[in-house]
């Protein structure tokens, strides 16, 4: 019993001893600034950036290959610190990383609609129905939310409103970000 | 010299560590998608299994015995993954190239089990050093063989028709079936 304690503490103990002197003999210096930046980022390994995680985003970052703005989670107060730190332009963060927006719908208000036309030939897949000078509407089960018919109408009377998640059109979400191949 | 050859060809061919023994599954389905990957994966598990193949035989010869038997699966791990580190540690240092191929495998191969299953096997059989040298340089060899073999076989297969339904994994389990079924014609060759 004692000598099994004994030496399973010995196996640790000289394991612990190689490895500790390892570390110091072994020691690699990593570039100084890839250690600055990670200590900026939030370190939440959301990998949104596109990255793997914090480390990976802060040695593309110190290498040049990405831009300070790609991180959503740290917000713009990180972009500004990492700018000041790097000595760079600050960015507002990159519209690639941005939350996508929520699934929506066009909605025409039918009070302002004035019977134009024009938003029923901008609409790609036939959502909406109306006809000259008549009142238009929007096909809901139609509308694929493309935004394509806001710039046409001439009275701004096209709203896109959310669609609330339910039971019935919840569905499993993509990766907002594909991750880059290491 | 003809035993260690019999060694080699038993444990690469014949008692294959994955597809006859069936260890090592998770890097075999996990780092298999592409070719490059495959083979940074068995040279880093080659590497590793010989050494803790011949670390672990010093250990359960002259540190544990016939008495702390029951403490080789315990010690073994802490000895592989020390091994692991260790060997992480020295490659950054001294071949930034290797461990830029190497480097993210060495975490992965402390919770390979190939590499914890052949030092017991090591132990079971009762190998000397030189023989558990060979064993487990063997083994890495089957080992990364046939996940060579299969990242082959997987490239190939993101090109062909597969139907729908047996897209992805499905297929991958089917290969690694067939292929396992190859090797079985092995059998009978070496004990």
């Amino acid at each position: 019993m004692i000598t099994a304690v004994l030496v399973v503490a010995g196996i640790a103990v000289v394991l612990g001893a190689l490895l500790g002197y390892a570390a110091i003999r072994f020691r690699v210096e990593g570039n100084p600034v890839v250690q600055e930046i990670d200590k900026i980022l939030p370190q939440t390994q959301c990998g949104q950036c596109g990255f793997a995680g914090c480390h990976p985003y802060a040695e593309a970052i110190a290498e040049g290959s990405a831009d300070i703005n790609r991180c959503p989670p740290g917000g713009e107060r990180n972009i500004r610190r990492l700018a000041d730190l790097l000595g760079v332009e600050f960015k507002p963060l990159s519209d690639e990383v941005a939350e996508p927006k929520p699934k929506s719908l066009a909605v025409i208000d039918e009070s302002l609609c004035i019977g134009c036309t024009l938003c029923i030939q901008a609409c790609p897949v036939d959502a909406i129905v109306g006809a000259s000078k008549q009142m238009h509407t929007v096909i809901a089960s139609e509308c694929t939310g493309c935004e394509l018919c806001l710039p046409p109408c001439p009275v701004d009377c096209i709203a896109m409103v959310p669609i609330e998640e339910d039971l019935g059109n919840w569905r499993w979400k993509y990766p907002a970000n594909p991750l880059k191949a290491a | 010299m003809e035993q260690y050859l019999l060694i080699l060809v038993s444990t690469v061919f014949v008692n294959n560590i994955v597809m006859v023994k069936v260890l090592g599954l998770c890097p075999f389905m996990g780092v298999s998608r592409k070719l490059e990957t495959a083979m940074g994966m068995g040279l880093a598990t080659t590497f590793v299994l010989t050494l803790a193949s011949g670390a672990s035989y010093l250990i359960n010869r002259y540190l544990l015995g016939p008495d702390l038997a029951y403490l080789t699966t315990l010690s073994f791990i802490v000895v592989i993954a020390g091994i692991v580190q260790l060997t992480e540690m020295v490659i950054r240092k001294t071949s930034p190239m290797l461990y830029q191929v190497l480097g993210i495998y060495l975490p992965l191969i402390t919770t390979n089990c190939a590499v914890l299953g052949i030092p017991l096997l090591n132990a079971q059989e009762k190998h000397g050093f030189v023989e558990s040298l060979f064993f487990g340089a063997g083994g890495a060899a089957g080992f990364t063989l046939v996940l060579v073999l299969f990242a082959a076989m997987r490239e190939r297969l993101e090109g062909a028709d597969v139907p729908p339904v047996f897209r992805g994994s499905a297929i991958a389990m089917i290969t690694a079936g067939l292929m396992s079924l190859a090797f079985m014609g092995f059998s009978g060759l070496v004990r």
